[in-house]
Protein backbone atom coordinates (compact mmCIF):
# COMPACT_ATOMS: atom_id res chain seq x y z
CA UNK A 1 0.00 0.00 0.00
CA UNK A 2 2.23 2.83 1.19
CA UNK A 3 5.98 2.72 0.49
CA UNK A 4 8.95 4.78 1.35
CA UNK A 5 11.75 4.14 -0.61
CA UNK A 6 15.05 5.89 0.05
CA UNK A 7 13.26 9.19 1.57
CA UNK A 8 15.44 12.52 2.60
CA UNK A 9 14.47 16.07 3.19
CA UNK A 10 17.06 18.75 3.45
CA UNK A 11 15.58 22.04 4.90
CA UNK A 12 17.23 25.00 4.27
CA UNK A 13 17.69 26.92 7.33
CA UNK A 14 19.54 30.44 8.05
CA UNK A 15 18.10 33.41 7.72
CA UNK A 16 18.66 33.37 3.85
CA UNK A 17 18.05 29.83 3.89
CA UNK A 18 22.19 29.58 3.31
CA UNK A 19 22.24 26.72 5.12
CA UNK A 20 20.88 23.07 4.98
CA UNK A 21 19.83 20.68 7.85
CA UNK A 22 19.20 17.14 6.59
CA UNK A 23 15.79 16.24 9.14
CA UNK A 24 15.22 12.79 6.99
CA UNK A 25 17.81 10.86 5.36
CA UNK A 26 17.48 7.67 3.27
CA UNK A 27 14.27 6.38 5.33
CA UNK A 28 12.78 3.22 3.51
CA UNK A 29 9.95 1.01 4.92
CA UNK A 30 6.38 -0.08 3.76
CA UNK A 31 2.91 0.27 5.30
CA UNK A 32 0.32 -2.84 4.39
CA UNK A 33 -2.94 -2.77 4.50
CA UNK A 34 -4.29 -3.60 7.88
CA UNK A 35 -1.04 -3.00 9.49
CA UNK A 36 0.24 -1.07 12.53
CA UNK A 37 4.01 0.73 11.76
CA UNK A 38 4.60 2.63 15.01
CA UNK A 39 7.83 5.04 14.15
CA UNK A 40 9.79 5.34 16.96
CA UNK A 41 12.32 8.30 18.08
CA UNK A 42 12.72 11.78 20.13
CA UNK A 43 11.74 14.73 19.64
CA UNK A 44 13.61 16.35 16.59
CA UNK A 45 14.49 12.88 15.03
CA UNK A 46 12.11 12.97 11.70
CA UNK A 47 8.63 11.11 12.62
CA UNK A 48 6.59 14.91 11.58
CA UNK A 49 8.41 14.75 8.49
CA UNK A 50 7.76 12.03 7.15
CA UNK A 51 4.49 12.04 8.40
CA UNK A 52 4.15 15.43 6.42
CA UNK A 53 5.78 13.99 2.96
CA UNK A 54 3.63 10.95 3.43
CA UNK A 55 0.25 13.33 3.31
CA UNK A 56 2.03 15.82 0.44
CA UNK A 57 2.11 18.43 2.97
CA UNK A 58 5.70 18.83 2.19
CA UNK A 59 8.07 17.91 -0.50
CA UNK A 60 10.16 14.98 -0.39
CA UNK A 61 14.08 16.24 -1.31
CA UNK A 62 15.26 12.75 -2.67
CA UNK A 63 13.92 9.22 -2.95
CA UNK A 64 10.31 7.97 -3.30
CA UNK A 65 6.89 7.74 -1.25
CA UNK A 66 4.60 5.85 -3.45
CA UNK A 67 0.67 4.81 -2.46
CA UNK A 68 -0.78 1.55 -4.40
CA UNK A 69 2.57 1.96 -7.03
CA UNK A 70 1.54 5.53 -7.31
CA UNK A 71 3.42 8.52 -6.13
CA UNK A 72 1.63 11.20 -3.61
CA UNK A 73 0.00 13.56 -4.90
CA UNK A 74 -2.30 15.72 -2.61
CA UNK A 75 -5.54 16.56 -3.71
CA UNK A 76 -9.44 15.39 -2.68
CA UNK A 77 -8.40 12.19 -3.99
CA UNK A 78 -5.46 11.20 -2.37
CA UNK A 79 -7.23 12.99 1.09
CA UNK A 80 -9.96 10.42 0.46
CA UNK A 81 -7.55 7.28 1.30
CA UNK A 82 -4.98 9.03 3.60
CA UNK A 83 -5.45 11.15 6.57
CA UNK A 84 -3.42 12.66 9.24
CA UNK A 85 -3.99 13.74 12.74
CA UNK A 86 -1.50 15.48 14.46
CA UNK A 87 -0.23 16.18 18.13
CA UNK A 88 -1.14 19.86 19.35
CA UNK A 89 -4.97 19.67 18.76
CA UNK A 90 -5.27 23.31 19.32
CA UNK A 91 -4.06 24.53 16.47
CA UNK A 92 -6.45 22.53 14.27
CA UNK A 93 -9.15 24.75 15.71
CA UNK A 94 -9.91 28.27 14.60
CA UNK A 95 -10.71 29.47 17.67
CA UNK A 96 -14.06 31.79 16.74
CA UNK A 97 -15.95 28.86 15.41
CA UNK A 98 -17.75 25.96 16.86
CA UNK A 99 -16.46 22.72 16.72
CA UNK A 100 -18.78 21.68 14.17
CA UNK A 101 -17.25 23.88 11.80
CA UNK A 102 -14.24 21.32 11.31
CA UNK A 103 -15.85 18.87 10.66
CA UNK A 104 -18.05 20.67 7.85
CA UNK A 105 -14.36 21.17 6.39
CA UNK A 106 -14.48 18.02 5.35
CA UNK A 107 -18.38 17.66 3.76
CA UNK A 108 -16.62 18.48 -0.24
CA UNK A 109 -14.02 15.64 0.45
CA UNK A 110 -16.88 12.89 1.41
CA UNK A 111 -20.22 14.16 2.34
CA UNK A 112 -21.88 12.75 5.76
CA UNK A 113 -25.08 12.60 7.65
CA UNK A 114 -25.74 13.55 11.13
CA UNK A 115 -26.45 10.64 12.28
CA UNK A 116 -22.85 9.12 10.89
CA UNK A 117 -21.49 12.04 12.33
CA UNK A 118 -22.45 11.27 15.62
CA UNK A 119 -21.56 7.72 15.33
CA UNK A 120 -17.85 8.50 14.71
CA UNK A 121 -17.65 10.79 17.96
CA UNK A 122 -19.18 8.12 19.89
CA UNK A 123 -16.62 5.93 18.59
CA UNK A 124 -13.94 7.92 20.01
CA UNK A 125 -15.80 7.90 23.51
CA UNK A 126 -17.59 11.61 23.60
CA UNK A 127 -21.14 12.54 24.09
CA UNK A 128 -22.13 14.30 20.98
CA UNK A 129 -24.45 16.31 22.56
CA UNK A 130 -21.71 17.22 24.82
CA UNK A 131 -19.41 18.47 22.31
CA UNK A 132 -21.16 19.72 19.34
CA UNK A 133 -22.07 23.50 19.55
CA UNK A 134 -18.87 24.05 21.35
CA UNK A 135 -16.19 26.33 21.09
CA UNK A 136 -12.51 24.47 21.16
CA UNK A 137 -11.65 26.89 24.47
CA UNK A 138 -14.37 24.77 26.12
CA UNK A 139 -13.13 21.42 25.41
CA UNK A 140 -10.04 19.69 27.17
CA UNK A 141 -7.00 18.78 24.92
CA UNK A 142 -8.05 15.21 25.26
CA UNK A 143 -11.57 15.85 23.67
CA UNK A 144 -10.00 18.12 21.46
CA UNK A 145 -7.71 15.37 20.22
CA UNK A 146 -10.77 12.90 20.11
CA UNK A 147 -13.06 14.83 17.62
CA UNK A 148 -9.87 15.19 15.19
CA UNK A 149 -9.54 11.41 14.90
CA UNK A 150 -13.26 11.33 14.63
CA UNK A 151 -13.42 13.75 11.25
CA UNK A 152 -10.19 11.28 10.00
CA UNK A 153 -13.00 7.99 10.78
CA UNK A 154 -15.69 10.07 8.78
CA UNK A 155 -13.85 9.73 5.56
CA UNK A 156 -13.15 5.81 5.77
CA UNK A 157 -9.59 6.07 4.49
CA UNK A 158 -7.23 3.49 4.05
CA UNK A 159 -4.63 4.62 6.02
CA UNK A 160 -3.87 7.19 9.00
CA UNK A 161 -1.04 8.79 9.76
CA UNK A 162 -1.02 9.57 14.00
CA UNK A 163 1.13 11.80 14.48
CA UNK A 164 1.31 11.37 18.60
CA UNK A 165 -2.00 11.59 19.08
CA UNK A 166 -1.92 10.21 22.07
CA UNK A 167 0.04 12.29 23.84
CA UNK A 168 -2.29 14.60 25.77
CA UNK A 169 -4.82 11.88 26.34
CA UNK A 170 -5.24 10.55 29.56
CA UNK A 171 -4.85 6.39 30.63
CA UNK A 172 -7.83 5.57 29.99
CA UNK A 173 -8.69 7.10 26.86
CA UNK A 174 -5.72 6.29 25.57
CA UNK A 175 -6.17 2.61 25.56
CA UNK A 176 -9.21 3.14 24.04
CA UNK A 177 -8.12 5.20 21.17
CA UNK A 178 -5.12 1.96 20.46
CA UNK A 179 -7.94 -0.19 21.13
CA UNK A 180 -9.94 1.38 18.01
CA UNK A 181 -7.25 1.45 15.72
CA UNK A 182 -6.57 -1.71 16.36
CA UNK A 183 -10.35 -2.75 15.48
CA UNK A 184 -9.88 -0.81 12.39
CA UNK A 185 -6.76 -2.10 11.40
CA UNK A 186 -8.74 -5.59 11.65
CA UNK A 187 -11.08 -3.71 8.99
CA UNK A 188 -7.89 -3.10 6.96
CA UNK A 189 -7.18 -0.13 8.11
CA UNK A 190 -3.51 0.65 7.43
CA UNK A 191 -1.54 2.90 9.80
CA UNK A 192 1.21 4.65 10.36
CA UNK A 193 1.98 5.23 14.43
CA UNK A 194 4.02 8.13 15.38
CA UNK A 195 4.86 8.10 18.93
CA UNK A 196 7.80 8.46 21.34
CA UNK A 197 5.97 6.48 24.00
CA UNK A 198 7.58 3.05 23.42
CA UNK A 199 5.08 1.03 25.69
CA UNK A 200 2.11 2.41 22.96
CA UNK A 201 3.78 1.45 19.77
CA UNK A 202 4.57 -2.16 21.37
CA UNK A 203 0.65 -2.85 22.16
CA UNK A 204 -0.39 -1.88 19.30
CA UNK A 205 2.14 -2.26 15.82
CA UNK A 206 3.11 -5.80 14.24
CA UNK A 207 6.37 -3.31 13.00
CA UNK A 208 8.46 -1.00 14.54
CA UNK A 209 10.70 1.65 12.92
CA UNK A 210 13.60 3.56 15.57
CA UNK A 211 14.65 6.59 13.50
CA UNK A 212 17.56 8.51 15.26
CA UNK A 213 18.60 12.09 13.84
CA UNK A 214 16.66 11.29 10.75
CA UNK A 215 18.12 7.77 9.88
CA UNK A 216 16.44 4.16 10.92
CA UNK A 217 18.51 2.28 13.62
CA UNK A 218 16.80 -0.54 13.85
CA UNK A 219 13.56 -1.70 12.70
CA UNK A 220 11.87 -5.12 12.15
CA UNK A 221 8.59 -6.90 13.82
CA UNK A 222 7.90 -5.55 17.10
CA UNK A 223 8.87 -7.89 19.73
CA UNK A 224 11.97 -8.62 18.04
CA UNK A 225 13.11 -5.25 18.04
CA UNK A 226 11.50 -4.87 22.13
CA UNK A 227 12.46 -8.15 22.87
CA UNK A 228 15.82 -8.17 21.75
CA UNK A 229 17.19 -4.36 21.09
CA UNK A 230 20.64 -4.59 18.90
CA UNK A 231 21.09 -0.91 18.37
CA UNK A 232 22.76 0.71 21.69
CA UNK A 233 20.35 3.87 21.02
CA UNK A 234 17.22 1.37 21.21
CA UNK A 235 18.35 -0.11 24.23
CA UNK A 236 19.18 3.49 25.58
CA UNK A 237 15.54 4.50 24.34
CA UNK A 238 13.98 1.27 26.65
CA UNK A 239 15.06 2.36 29.48
CA UNK A 240 13.79 5.33 29.75
CA UNK A 241 10.71 4.28 29.86
CA UNK A 242 9.13 4.83 32.87
CA UNK A 243 7.18 1.58 34.31
CA UNK A 244 4.72 1.36 36.89
CA UNK A 245 6.44 -1.19 39.55
CA UNK A 246 10.31 -0.57 39.09
CA UNK A 247 12.75 2.24 39.20
CA UNK A 248 14.27 3.96 36.43
CA UNK A 249 16.97 1.55 35.03
CA UNK A 250 20.68 2.14 33.12
CA UNK A 251 20.55 1.06 29.61
CA UNK A 252 22.30 -2.34 29.10
CA UNK A 253 25.28 -2.01 27.43
CA UNK A 254 25.31 -2.85 23.64
CA UNK A 255 28.27 -3.15 21.07
CA UNK A 256 27.34 -2.58 17.74
CA UNK A 257 24.41 -5.33 16.59
CA UNK A 258 26.04 -5.37 12.97
CA UNK A 259 30.10 -6.40 13.45
CA UNK A 260 29.20 -8.73 16.43
CA UNK A 261 28.21 -12.35 16.69
CA UNK A 262 25.13 -11.74 17.09
CA UNK A 263 22.82 -12.32 13.79
CA UNK A 264 19.60 -10.75 13.49
CA UNK A 265 16.90 -12.46 11.79
CA UNK A 266 16.72 -11.63 8.01
CA UNK A 267 13.78 -9.24 9.05
CA UNK A 268 15.84 -7.24 11.82
CA UNK A 269 17.70 -4.56 10.63
CA UNK A 270 19.99 -2.56 12.78
CA UNK A 271 22.25 -0.17 11.80
CA UNK A 272 26.04 -0.15 12.14
CA UNK A 273 26.71 2.03 15.45
CA UNK A 274 30.44 0.86 15.76
CA UNK A 275 31.79 5.14 15.32
CA UNK A 276 28.51 6.78 16.59
CA UNK A 277 27.82 5.55 20.23
CA UNK A 278 24.73 7.04 21.82
CA UNK A 279 25.95 9.98 24.04
CA UNK B 1 4.26 23.29 53.62
CA UNK B 2 0.78 23.49 52.28
CA UNK B 3 -2.49 22.97 53.47
CA UNK B 4 -5.60 22.38 50.81
CA UNK B 5 -8.73 22.58 53.06
CA UNK B 6 -12.30 22.12 51.44
CA UNK B 7 -11.06 24.17 48.41
CA UNK B 8 -13.47 24.85 46.03
CA UNK B 9 -13.63 26.82 42.80
CA UNK B 10 -15.57 27.11 39.99
CA UNK B 11 -16.03 28.26 36.20
CA UNK B 12 -18.68 31.51 35.30
CA UNK B 13 -20.13 30.25 32.15
CA UNK B 14 -23.39 31.39 30.63
CA UNK B 15 -24.88 27.78 31.36
CA UNK B 16 -24.18 28.11 34.77
CA UNK B 17 -21.13 27.28 37.27
CA UNK B 18 -18.62 24.42 36.02
CA UNK B 19 -17.72 22.90 39.40
CA UNK B 20 -14.31 22.17 38.44
CA UNK B 21 -12.89 22.13 42.07
CA UNK B 22 -15.64 20.84 44.40
CA UNK B 23 -14.07 20.09 48.09
CA UNK B 24 -10.95 19.22 47.95
CA UNK B 25 -8.53 19.18 50.97
CA UNK B 26 -4.60 17.64 51.11
CA UNK B 27 -1.51 18.86 52.33
CA UNK B 28 1.97 18.63 50.73
CA UNK B 29 4.86 18.50 53.80
CA UNK B 30 8.25 20.25 52.78
CA UNK B 31 10.53 18.01 50.86
CA UNK B 32 7.50 16.06 49.42
CA UNK B 33 6.47 15.90 45.72
CA UNK B 34 3.02 15.45 45.14
CA UNK B 35 1.93 13.38 41.78
CA UNK B 36 -1.27 14.69 40.77
CA UNK B 37 -3.10 12.12 38.22
CA UNK B 38 -6.64 11.71 36.58
CA UNK B 39 -8.98 11.94 33.59
CA UNK B 40 -8.15 14.71 31.44
CA UNK B 41 -10.87 17.35 32.47
CA UNK B 42 -10.88 16.64 36.61
CA UNK B 43 -9.51 19.81 37.83
CA UNK B 44 -5.69 19.63 38.35
CA UNK B 45 -4.91 22.62 36.10
CA UNK B 46 -7.92 24.53 38.08
CA UNK B 47 -6.18 23.39 40.82
CA UNK B 48 -2.91 24.51 40.03
CA UNK B 49 -4.12 27.67 38.64
CA UNK B 50 -6.21 28.45 41.77
CA UNK B 51 -2.93 28.23 44.16
CA UNK B 52 -1.17 30.65 41.89
CA UNK B 53 -3.85 33.58 39.76
CA UNK B 54 -7.27 32.87 39.11
CA UNK B 55 -8.50 33.37 35.45
CA UNK B 56 -11.06 36.15 34.96
CA UNK B 57 -14.36 32.97 34.94
CA UNK B 58 -13.20 31.42 38.09
CA UNK B 59 -14.46 31.92 40.87
CA UNK B 60 -13.26 31.52 44.77
CA UNK B 61 -16.63 29.32 46.39
CA UNK B 62 -15.44 27.68 49.43
CA UNK B 63 -11.97 26.76 51.30
CA UNK B 64 -9.10 28.07 52.61
CA UNK B 65 -5.20 27.35 51.97
CA UNK B 66 -2.46 27.66 54.17
CA UNK B 67 1.09 27.63 53.00
CA UNK B 68 3.90 27.53 55.86
CA UNK B 69 1.41 29.06 58.72
CA UNK B 70 0.58 31.96 56.46
CA UNK B 71 -3.20 32.42 54.92
CA UNK B 72 -3.36 32.52 50.84
CA UNK B 73 -5.33 35.14 49.66
CA UNK B 74 -6.44 32.78 46.67
CA UNK B 75 -9.19 34.78 45.63
CA UNK B 76 -7.71 38.73 46.00
CA UNK B 77 -5.33 39.10 42.64
CA UNK B 78 -3.41 41.82 44.17
CA UNK B 79 -2.73 40.28 47.28
CA UNK B 80 -1.03 36.99 45.59
CA UNK B 81 1.01 39.47 43.63
CA UNK B 82 3.84 39.30 46.66
CA UNK B 83 3.64 35.15 47.02
CA UNK B 84 3.44 34.63 43.09
CA UNK B 85 6.59 33.56 41.81
CA UNK B 86 8.75 34.17 45.14
CA UNK B 87 6.66 31.91 47.58
CA UNK B 88 4.62 30.34 44.73
CA UNK B 89 5.78 29.09 41.02
CA UNK B 90 3.73 27.72 38.25
CA UNK B 91 5.10 25.84 35.04
CA UNK B 92 2.18 26.29 33.02
CA UNK B 93 0.92 23.26 30.61
CA UNK B 94 2.32 24.04 27.47
CA UNK B 95 4.44 26.07 29.19
CA UNK B 96 6.91 25.52 26.38
CA UNK B 97 5.46 27.72 23.69
CA UNK B 98 4.69 30.84 25.97
CA UNK B 99 8.49 31.92 26.26
CA UNK B 100 9.11 35.51 24.81
CA UNK B 101 10.14 35.11 21.79
CA UNK B 102 12.04 38.23 20.72
CA UNK B 103 14.07 38.31 23.28
CA UNK B 104 17.41 36.04 23.76
CA UNK B 105 16.71 33.99 26.97
CA UNK B 106 19.55 36.04 28.92
CA UNK B 107 17.77 39.41 28.78
CA UNK B 108 14.54 37.94 29.12
CA UNK B 109 15.13 36.24 32.77
CA UNK B 110 17.14 39.04 33.84
CA UNK B 111 13.71 41.65 32.39
CA UNK B 112 11.59 38.99 34.67
CA UNK B 113 13.22 39.53 37.58
CA UNK B 114 13.43 43.26 37.53
CA UNK B 115 9.95 43.58 36.97
CA UNK B 116 9.08 41.06 40.02
CA UNK B 117 11.55 43.21 41.83
CA UNK B 118 13.63 40.29 42.44
CA UNK B 119 17.63 40.55 42.52
CA UNK B 120 19.38 38.74 39.45
CA UNK B 121 22.27 36.17 40.65
CA UNK B 122 23.99 35.66 38.06
CA UNK B 123 26.56 32.54 39.53
CA UNK B 124 23.36 31.13 40.73
CA UNK B 125 21.34 30.96 37.50
CA UNK B 126 24.87 29.65 36.09
CA UNK B 127 24.95 26.94 38.50
CA UNK B 128 21.22 25.83 37.52
CA UNK B 129 21.49 25.52 34.40
CA UNK B 130 24.59 23.26 34.99
CA UNK B 131 22.60 21.55 37.09
CA UNK B 132 19.74 20.77 34.66
CA UNK B 133 22.49 20.03 31.46
CA UNK B 134 21.95 23.51 29.87
CA UNK B 135 25.52 25.60 28.97
CA UNK B 136 25.69 29.13 30.23
CA UNK B 137 25.63 29.82 26.25
CA UNK B 138 22.05 28.93 26.12
CA UNK B 139 20.84 32.35 28.09
CA UNK B 140 22.53 33.84 24.60
CA UNK B 141 20.63 31.78 22.42
CA UNK B 142 16.42 32.46 21.20
CA UNK B 143 14.21 30.16 22.85
CA UNK B 144 12.69 29.24 18.94
CA UNK B 145 16.74 27.79 19.17
CA UNK B 146 15.86 24.89 21.55
CA UNK B 147 14.18 21.93 21.85
CA UNK B 148 11.19 21.00 23.82
CA UNK B 149 13.04 19.43 26.15
CA UNK B 150 15.49 22.47 26.38
CA UNK B 151 12.88 24.94 26.69
CA UNK B 152 11.32 23.03 29.71
CA UNK B 153 14.34 22.62 31.78
CA UNK B 154 14.82 26.28 31.26
CA UNK B 155 11.51 27.03 32.56
CA UNK B 156 12.07 24.78 35.10
CA UNK B 157 14.99 26.90 35.81
CA UNK B 158 13.49 30.05 35.84
CA UNK B 159 10.67 29.09 37.69
CA UNK B 160 12.66 27.90 40.27
CA UNK B 161 14.86 31.35 40.62
CA UNK B 162 13.65 32.68 43.92
CA UNK B 163 13.55 29.04 45.79
CA UNK B 164 10.26 28.97 45.93
CA UNK B 165 7.95 27.26 48.91
CA UNK B 166 5.82 24.86 46.52
CA UNK B 167 6.45 24.67 43.13
CA UNK B 168 3.46 23.41 40.50
CA UNK B 169 4.27 21.52 37.67
CA UNK B 170 1.59 21.14 34.90
CA UNK B 171 1.94 18.12 32.62
CA UNK B 172 5.46 19.50 31.57
CA UNK B 173 6.50 16.40 30.22
CA UNK B 174 3.70 15.03 28.35
CA UNK B 175 4.97 16.52 24.96
CA UNK B 176 8.61 14.74 25.05
CA UNK B 177 9.91 11.94 24.43
CA UNK B 178 10.71 8.82 27.11
CA UNK B 179 14.62 9.90 27.45
CA UNK B 180 14.01 13.78 27.75
CA UNK B 181 11.09 13.28 30.03
CA UNK B 182 13.70 11.22 32.11
CA UNK B 183 16.10 14.10 32.45
CA UNK B 184 13.75 16.68 33.05
CA UNK B 185 11.70 14.61 35.74
CA UNK B 186 14.82 13.48 37.05
CA UNK B 187 16.23 17.15 37.41
CA UNK B 188 12.54 18.40 39.01
CA UNK B 189 13.67 15.85 41.65
CA UNK B 190 17.38 17.55 42.19
CA UNK B 191 15.73 20.39 42.44
CA UNK B 192 13.97 19.66 45.44
CA UNK B 193 16.74 17.93 47.03
CA UNK B 194 19.07 20.59 46.23
CA UNK B 195 16.61 22.60 48.38
CA UNK B 196 15.15 25.38 45.59
CA UNK B 197 12.12 24.57 46.58
CA UNK B 198 10.23 23.23 49.71
CA UNK B 199 7.17 21.05 48.02
CA UNK B 200 6.16 20.45 44.69
CA UNK B 201 3.17 19.48 43.15
CA UNK B 202 3.61 17.04 39.95
CA UNK B 203 0.43 17.21 37.57
CA UNK B 204 0.50 14.16 34.78
CA UNK B 205 -1.92 11.97 33.10
CA UNK B 206 0.69 9.44 32.90
CA UNK B 207 0.97 7.51 36.26
CA UNK B 208 4.50 5.36 35.84
CA UNK B 209 6.09 8.73 35.41
CA UNK B 210 4.84 10.16 38.19
CA UNK B 211 5.53 6.97 40.26
CA UNK B 212 9.23 7.69 39.40
CA UNK B 213 9.46 10.79 41.25
CA UNK B 214 6.52 11.14 43.52
CA UNK B 215 6.48 10.06 47.41
CA UNK B 216 2.75 10.84 47.29
CA UNK B 217 0.17 10.29 44.31
CA UNK B 218 -3.25 11.73 44.85
CA UNK B 219 -5.94 11.08 42.28
CA UNK B 220 -8.37 13.10 41.39
CA UNK B 221 -12.06 12.27 39.67
CA UNK B 222 -14.76 15.11 38.48
CA UNK B 223 -13.44 17.91 40.84
CA UNK B 224 -13.10 15.60 43.76
CA UNK B 225 -10.44 13.90 45.42
CA UNK B 226 -11.05 10.18 44.88
CA UNK B 227 -7.48 8.67 46.50
CA UNK B 228 -4.40 9.55 47.94
CA UNK B 229 -1.75 7.24 48.96
CA UNK B 230 2.39 7.17 49.42
CA UNK B 231 3.10 6.51 45.93
CA UNK B 232 4.12 2.73 46.04
CA UNK B 233 1.09 1.97 47.85
CA UNK B 234 -1.08 3.52 44.97
CA UNK B 235 0.69 1.15 42.60
CA UNK B 236 0.76 -1.93 44.26
CA UNK B 237 -2.66 -1.90 46.70
CA UNK B 238 -5.57 1.03 45.48
CA UNK B 239 -8.35 1.14 47.07
CA UNK B 240 -10.73 3.29 45.02
CA UNK B 241 -12.41 1.45 42.02
CA UNK B 242 -11.45 3.96 39.75
CA UNK B 243 -7.65 3.82 40.55
CA UNK B 244 -8.11 0.08 40.22
CA UNK B 245 -9.35 0.44 36.85
CA UNK B 246 -6.76 3.53 35.85
CA UNK B 247 -4.08 1.34 36.70
CA UNK B 248 -5.34 -1.41 34.53
CA UNK B 249 -5.37 0.79 31.65
CA UNK B 250 -1.73 1.30 31.28
CA UNK B 251 0.34 -0.30 28.89
CA UNK B 252 3.17 -1.56 30.40
CA UNK B 253 6.44 -2.11 28.14
CA UNK B 254 5.59 -5.78 26.48
CA UNK B 255 1.85 -5.75 27.00
CA UNK B 256 0.38 -6.34 23.19
CA UNK B 257 -2.91 -6.29 22.54
CA UNK B 258 -3.10 -9.78 21.03
CA UNK B 259 -2.11 -11.59 24.49
CA UNK B 260 -3.98 -8.95 26.68
CA UNK B 261 -6.48 -6.50 25.44
CA UNK B 262 -6.35 -3.66 28.09
CA UNK B 263 -9.71 -1.95 28.92
CA UNK B 264 -10.59 1.69 28.92
CA UNK B 265 -12.85 2.54 31.77
CA UNK B 266 -16.33 2.72 29.77
CA UNK B 267 -18.27 6.27 30.09
CA UNK B 268 -16.99 8.94 30.48
CA UNK B 269 -16.77 11.63 33.33
CA UNK B 270 -20.15 13.45 34.48
CA UNK B 271 -20.51 17.40 33.37
CA UNK B 272 -19.41 19.38 35.55
CA UNK B 273 -22.47 21.79 35.08
CA UNK B 274 -24.47 19.90 36.96
CA UNK B 275 -23.08 16.80 38.47
CA UNK B 276 -25.18 14.31 39.80
CA UNK B 277 -25.40 14.00 43.43
CA UNK B 278 -23.56 11.34 45.54
CA UNK B 279 -19.96 9.42 44.29
CA UNK B 280 -19.58 11.30 40.89
CA UNK B 281 -17.96 7.74 39.66
CA UNK B 282 -21.35 5.82 40.50
CA UNK B 283 -22.67 5.59 36.63
CA UNK B 284 -18.80 3.95 36.09
CA UNK B 285 -18.84 1.98 38.61
CA UNK B 286 -18.66 -2.02 38.70
CA UNK B 287 -19.39 -1.92 42.89
CA UNK B 288 -21.74 0.64 42.87
CA UNK B 289 -24.71 0.04 45.11
CA UNK B 290 -27.41 2.11 46.96
CA UNK B 291 -25.48 3.70 49.25
CA UNK B 292 -23.32 5.58 46.93
CA UNK B 293 -26.40 7.84 46.27
CA UNK B 294 -24.67 9.59 49.01
CA UNK B 295 -21.09 11.74 48.54
CA UNK B 296 -18.45 9.17 49.77
CA UNK B 297 -16.07 11.44 52.41
CA UNK B 298 -12.08 10.68 52.23
CA UNK B 299 -11.55 8.33 55.02
CA UNK B 300 -7.88 7.75 56.39
CA UNK B 301 -7.91 4.17 56.25
CA UNK B 302 -4.30 3.66 56.93
CA UNK B 303 -1.83 5.91 58.11
CA UNK B 304 -1.22 8.67 54.84
CA UNK B 305 -4.03 6.45 52.97
CA UNK B 306 -7.22 8.37 51.78
CA UNK B 307 -10.04 6.55 50.20
CA UNK B 308 -13.24 8.80 49.09
CA UNK B 309 -15.45 5.77 48.25
CA UNK B 310 -17.89 3.75 50.26
CA UNK B 311 -16.96 0.33 49.97
CA UNK B 312 -12.91 0.98 50.59
N1 LIG C 1 -12.66 28.63 31.10
C1 LIG C 1 -13.47 27.62 31.39
N2 LIG C 1 -14.82 27.77 31.35
C2 LIG C 1 -15.65 26.74 31.66
N3 LIG C 1 -15.23 25.51 32.03
C3 LIG C 1 -13.90 25.30 32.07
C4 LIG C 1 -12.96 26.33 31.76
N4 LIG C 1 -11.70 25.81 31.89
C5 LIG C 1 -11.86 24.52 32.27
N5 LIG C 1 -13.19 24.21 32.39
C6 LIG C 1 -13.76 22.92 32.81
O1 LIG C 1 -13.29 22.62 34.13
C7 LIG C 1 -13.01 21.23 34.27
C8 LIG C 1 -11.57 21.01 34.76
O2 LIG C 1 -10.67 21.50 33.79
P1 LIG C 1 -9.08 21.42 33.99
O3 LIG C 1 -8.45 22.22 32.90
O4 LIG C 1 -8.75 21.77 35.39
O5 LIG C 1 -8.82 19.86 33.76
P2 LIG C 1 -7.47 19.02 33.80
O6 LIG C 1 -7.66 17.98 34.84
O7 LIG C 1 -6.29 19.91 33.95
O8 LIG C 1 -7.50 18.33 32.36
P3 LIG C 1 -6.31 17.96 31.32
O9 LIG C 1 -5.76 16.69 31.84
O10 LIG C 1 -7.02 17.78 30.00
O11 LIG C 1 -5.32 19.09 31.33
C9 LIG C 1 -13.34 20.61 32.90
O12 LIG C 1 -14.64 20.06 32.95
C10 LIG C 1 -13.28 21.77 31.92
O13 LIG C 1 -14.10 21.53 30.79
N1 LIG D 1 9.87 23.76 8.27
C1 LIG D 1 11.07 23.45 8.79
N2 LIG D 1 12.16 24.21 8.46
C2 LIG D 1 13.38 23.90 8.97
N3 LIG D 1 13.64 22.85 9.80
C3 LIG D 1 12.60 22.08 10.15
C4 LIG D 1 11.26 22.33 9.67
N4 LIG D 1 10.43 21.38 10.20
C5 LIG D 1 11.22 20.59 10.96
N5 LIG D 1 12.53 20.99 10.94
C6 LIG D 1 13.66 20.36 11.62
O1 LIG D 1 13.76 19.01 11.19
C7 LIG D 1 14.08 18.13 12.26
C8 LIG D 1 13.00 17.03 12.37
O2 LIG D 1 11.78 17.62 12.79
P1 LIG D 1 10.44 16.80 12.97
O3 LIG D 1 10.20 15.99 11.76
O4 LIG D 1 9.40 17.76 13.39
O5 LIG D 1 10.83 15.83 14.16
P2 LIG D 1 9.92 14.92 15.15
O6 LIG D 1 8.54 14.88 14.62
O7 LIG D 1 10.60 13.59 15.13
O8 LIG D 1 10.00 15.58 16.46
C9 LIG D 1 14.19 19.02 13.49
O9 LIG D 1 15.55 19.33 13.70
C10 LIG D 1 13.42 20.25 13.13
O10 LIG D 1 13.89 21.39 13.83
S1 LIG E 1 -18.64 5.14 46.45
FE1 LIG E 1 -19.80 3.61 45.35
S2 LIG E 1 -19.88 4.34 43.24
FE2 LIG E 1 -18.31 5.51 44.29
S3 LIG E 1 -16.45 4.41 43.85
FE3 LIG E 1 -17.17 3.62 45.79
S4 LIG E 1 -18.44 1.85 45.27
FE4 LIG E 1 -18.13 2.99 43.38
MG1 LIG F 1 6.73 15.59 15.81
MG1 LIG G 1 -4.74 20.35 32.55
Amino acid sequence: MLSLADVSKVYRVGAFGGKTMTAVDGVTFDVDQGQVVSLIGESGSGKSTIGRMILGLTAITKGSITFDGAPVRPGADYYRKVQGVFQDPFSCYNPVFKIDHMFQLIRQIRPYTQEKLEESISSVRLEPGQVLGKYPHQLSGGQLQRLLIARALLLDIRLLVADEITSMLDASTRIDVLNLLVDLKARGLGVLYITHDLSLGNYLAERTVVLRRGVVVEMGPTEKVFEDPLHPYTRQLLAAVPRLHAPWEDARPAGCGVHSDVQPDPDHYVACSCEKEPE
Amino acid sequence: MITVDGLRVYYRTLKGDVRALDGVTFDVRDGEILGLAGESGCGKTTLGKSLIRMDGRMKHVAGTVTLDGRSLPIADDAAMVPFRFHEVSLIPQYSMSALNPTRKIGRMIRELLKARQAPYDEQELHKRLELVGLGVETLERYPIELSGGMKQRMVMVISTLLNPSLLIADEITSALDVSTQKAVATALAGFRDAGFLKSMIFITHDISLTYQIADTIMVMYAGKLAEKAPAKTMVTAPRHPYTQLLLNSLPEVGVRYGQRRLAGIPGSPPSLLNPPDGCRFRDRCPLAYGKCAEEPPPVEVEPGHFVACWKA
